[in-house]
């Protein structure tokens, strides 16, 4: 029997019944479902899982590598479904976050939901066929960690929140090394632990200007639970611990030194613009300051990982030790 | 309850044919990767054998 385009049939579920979430139509675009993904997360986990297997020591086949690098970033933009799923109702109160598809009533809670999970399963699944079940398991562990323990546990009861969620972002690394080797490695293991240390001078940066939107919200953020001050503290505490940190590639001899000046430059950088948010605490200079400090941790994380890339990829490492 | 029949856009009829295209474009691609993936895991053996 052919089908009849103009009639559907449109079934009610709890899902779709949480608060804050705006009626609406039928389906919504498919640039919505892409948006769903958080493609600028995608594109960041694409770059770090890349930089993770080609610091490794040993070699994948390109067609394996290049499939499980595109199921590691579906699986990380199921993640990001599954947390817009669940966080729609706090999206709606933020003016960065009102627009995505849920709140603003292009998608329904349901087909995200369902849209995510899909995704989540598939991505492991074929990660597991493709390269091995040790990355699988990480990339399962990454979603579940990222949509169930950060945002449905962590975001809204602790100022910790994103210094423990953001164990998920720092995964990609390790989860790229595994694909390689079937192993976890020092060099997955030094990227996971930069990428974790820098999360919270860069989350809390931005933090510091949308606190208020961060109340209205309800989420306890270290700006609205310690006070600015406390949190301008802590900023600089892991900018310094971060600092030494980024030089460890180089002293464990995969970073070269090209990697050594942009750690060091960049490092302490970040740690003198973490300075200037302490120091400038009131007005407009200290959102100026804070924002600053913001964009250069995104600079500062894409460069590094950038020298890698270009030193392990395009064979321009240099040892700086010995 | 059973579900209620409701009319659509055309609007709403246009979304739906390009989300189905959407569709049909990731399930050919899926069809390619696992191809792709078995020839790839088989190695160049897979084509060294007597005719």
């Amino acid at each position: 029997m052919a089908a009849t385009p103009s009639m559907t049939t449109l079934s009610n579920s709890a899902i779709s019944d949480r608060p804050f979430v705006e009626a609406t139509t039928s389906g919504g675009e498919v640039a919505d479902y892409f948006a769903l993904l958080k493609p600028r997360v995608m594109a960041l986990v694409i770059f770090t899982a890349l930089v993770g297997m080609t610091v490794t020591p040993s070699h994948v086949n390109p067609v394996i590598g290049a499939i499980s690098l595109l199921m590691i970033a579906v699986g990380a933009g199921a993640s990001g479904c599954l947390n817009m799923w669940w966080d729609a109702d706090v999206d709606a109160v933020m003016t960065r976050t009102r627009t995505r598809p849920i709140p603003a009533g292009r998608i329904q809670p349901g087909e995200a939901l369902s849209f995510g999970l899909t995704l989540s399963v598939g991505s492991v699944l074929v990660l597991g066929l493709a390269a091995n079940w040790l990355s699988a398991g990480l990339l399962a562990f990454t979603i579940v960690f990222y949509a169930v323990i950060y945002s449905m546990w962590l975001k809204r009861s602790t100022a910790q929140n994103i210094v423990i969620g953001g164990a998920a972002g720092a995964l990609p690394p390790m989860i790229g090394q595994a694909v390689v080797t079937g192993s976890i490695g020092v060099e997955g293991t030094v990227l996971f632990l930069i990428i974790f240390i820098w999360t919270p001078p860069h989350f809390w940066a931005l933090a510091l200007v949308k606190a208020g939107e961060y109340a209205r919200a309800g989420i306890p953020m270290m700006p609205n639970t310690a006070g600015p001050d406390s949190t301008r503290r802590q900023i600089l505490a892991y900018s310094v611990l971060l600092a030494p940190l980024g030089l460890a590639p180089v002293f464990l001899g995969f970073g070269g030194m090209i990697y050594g000046l942009v750690g060091l430059v960049g490092g302490l950088a970040m740690v003198a613009l973490s300075v200037q948010v302490l120091r400038r605490r009131e007005g407009e200079a200290a959102n100026k300051a804070a924002m600053s400090l913001f964009g250069f941790s995104i600079l500062y994380l894409f460069l590094l990982f950038s020298a890698l890339l270009a030193e392990q990829g395009l064979g321009l490492f240099r040892p700086v030790l010995g | 309850m059973s579900p209620v029949p409701q009319q659509l856009t055309p609007d709403e009829i246009q979304r739906r044919r390009k989300r189905s295209i959407a569709i049909a474009m990731v399930l050919a691609a899926l069809v390619l990767i696992f191809y792709v993936l078995t020839i790839a895991k088989l190695g160049p053996q897979v084509l060294n054998r007597p005719l």
